[in-house]
């Protein structure tokens, strides 16, 4: 896999904002009642956030060390602008379904985690690819959550309304999954499973699991935060 | 050394007072304070009563070995726990809903509120309640239908073959909808339980006696229950006197009555799990439910909140726990934290 590659299955698989970063909570939590709205507020943020880090990486050798925060905002807070003026304008459905959350994507914690952590120290096109791939991360978890509380809450699928065409109505939706609850039970759900499933991931990785622990600590990408590694530096 | 001899040669530190006292005998003992409860909701609703309180237990009990099993944990499904899990489940829920409901409600209860956090011990909230709760959000129509057929008569009303029947007297509204909306309500049937509402939380004569058998064998302590219904009618008694109906003794009764209050105060809110350890945290602890029930009941849009009171108070007993844990002996104060 090349660098290019590899830094959209990063996005995607191995540092999903939504499974394994943990990051978004707020969108993730609140706007993921249908699968559609997710959707949205993944796709809204991901042209957002691919955008931002190509200005963000362009300007990185100008933007001063002191004020990068603010310069940061401002970029992100102009591409957002734009989203939402273009969702008014051609998908007002979604644009009413989202609310103040298209606005909050100024604020985002992985457009700015990843202006800070990434696009402010990298070329174009990786700040780009990054982007995409953290995005799609974005979008997929968001989606997913999305189709569970849909299909759970109110018995559709992307508005396909499944439950009266095939069941005739005989499936009671569970209310309380298009509620604030719902979102909690099924994210935690999915992080359980893709755990259990030992999906390739930033945490689900051998080193960083502190029962097994090789304390290999040049062999081990966690080594920097990791506390073990700090004492046995202490020991020696 | 074989297993008889370790438990005998058990060591631990002082007392070294045994007492017969087990999770078992405990659970056991709460399940047979709430027969009383139980076999009214039968005989007022009809033989649907019975079949919920089987659904729900046999379904709490059966998931929990289940996923025990699954999980490869120590299977305690026969510690009575989950049996009380479901029974009071069952008693919480209006007679008219299916009977997949209590199946739901057992599995939220037992997997998600139960066992996610660890098991008996470390559940941070009362399953049942929790469930009930659940299904309320869930499912607001069927868990709050509690219109049940009327029969005049008992003989000729093929009682026990249609179920959803109930005896004389149990009409549509419970007695709490009825007093929120400024009707009147008939004390005595309040008392005795032949009104209308959750199978088990109707009759205050059957639910006092499995709470006095309860006090008697010491499994509760009367302190949050007292603290809880006194807090509760002084708010009410207050609100009555500020709303213009004076010193209303029969408003103040009616809302003990009505509801699950009753069943709240002694059953669910003394579970031993999530109700503060220490002393003076279950009176701190009685008196937050006092205050929220009063609150969710006078001000909030539904005529009932004991079950929400009920958990959102589950959620603060660490921290009244922290704070009122009783300084040891010969110790001067304890700074928490």
């Amino acid at each position: 896999m090349n660098k290019y590659m590899e830094r959209v299955y990063n996005g995607l698989i191995k540092e999903n904002p939504t499974f394994v970063l943990m990051l978004g909570m707020c969108p993730t939590l609140a706007v993921t009642s249908s699968a559609v709205n997710g959707l949205g507020m993944g796709l809204s943020t991901m042209v957002v956030l691919v955008l931002s880090n190509i200005f963000i990486s362009l300007l990185r050798n100008i933007i001063p060390d002191k004020v990068r925060i603010p310069a940061f905002i401002v970029i992100v807070a102009s591409f957002v602008t734009i989203v939402q003026l273009l969702l008014q304008a051609y998908v007002r459905s979604i644009y009413d379904a989202l609310g103040v959350y298209i606005p909050l994507i100024v604020v985002n914690c992985i457009i700015l985690g990843r202006a800070e952590a990434y696009a402010s120290k990298n070329s174009v096109v990786l700040s780009a690819l990054d982007g995409v791939g953290m995005g799609l991360g974005f979008t997929v978890g968001l989606t997913l959550i999305g189709i569970f509380r849909e299909i759970i809450g109110s018995g559709t699928i992307f508005g396909w309304n499944f439950n009266e065409t095939v069941f005739n109505g005989a499936y009671t939706p569970v209310t309380i999954f298009v509620l604030a609850p719902g979102a909690f039970f099924v994210l935690a759900m999915l992080c359980a499973l893709q755990n259990k499933l030992k999906m390739p991931s930033a945490t689900n990785t051998k080193e960083q699991s502190d029962d097994t622990c090789t304390f290999d600590c040049a062999a081990c990408s966690m080594a920097a935060g990791c506390d073990s590694a700090a004492q046995k530096k202490g020991e020696k | 050394m074989d297993n008889n001899t370790a438990k005998r040669l058990n060591v631990s530190s002082a007392p070294h007072v045994r007492s017969g006292l087990t999770t078992r005998s405990i659970m056991g003992d709460v399940c047979i304070a709430l027969i009383p409860a139980s076999l009214f909701g039968i005989y007022n609703f009809g033989y649907n009563a019975l079949l919920i309180i089987l659904t729900s237990i046999v379904s709490c009990v059966l998931t929990e070995y289940i996923y025990q099993r699954c999980m490869k944990l120590p299977v305690t499904a026969s510690d009575m726990s989950a049996v009380l899990t479901g029974l009071l489940l069952a008693l919480n829920l209006p007679v008219t809903v299916p009977l997949w409901m209590p199946v739901i409600g057992g599995v939220f209860a037992i997997i998600i509120v139960k066992q996610l956090f660890g098991g008996l011990g470390r559940n941070f909230m009362n399953p049942a309640l929790a469930a009930r709760c659940f299904l309320l959000i869930s499912f607001a129509g069927p868990m709050t239908n509690f219109a049940v057929e009327k029969v005049e008569n008992l003989a000729l009303s093929g009682y026990w073959r249609y179920g959803m029947v109930a005896v004389d007297g149990v009409s549509g509204a419970t007695p709490l909808a009825m007093l929120k909306s400024g009707e009147n309500v008939d004390l005595l049937k309040m008392f005795l339980g032949v009104t209308g509402g959750t199978i088990g939380e109707t009759s205050v004569i059957a639910i006092l006696g499995g709470a006095l058998y309860l006090l008697a064998r010491k499994v509760i302590s009367i302190r949050i229950p007292l603290t809880y219904i006194a807090t509760f009618s002084v708010i009410v008694l207050i609100y009555g006197m500020a709303d213009g109906k004076g010193f209303d003794i029969n408003y103040l009764a009616a809302h003990l009555c009505g509801g699950g209050l009753m069943l709240g105060a002694f059953f669910m809110a003394t579970d031993y799990v999530t109700s503060p350890i220490t002393p003076n945290g279950k009176i701190v602890f009685g008196i937050l439910l006092g205050i929220l029930t009063a609150v969710f009941r006078l001000y909030g849009g539904s005529a009932e909140g004991v079950s929400y009171a009920i958990i959102c108070c589950n959620m603060l007993v660490p921290l009244i726990e922290k704070f009122t844990m009783p300084v040891p002996f010969g110790r001067g104060r304890v700074h928490n934290g």
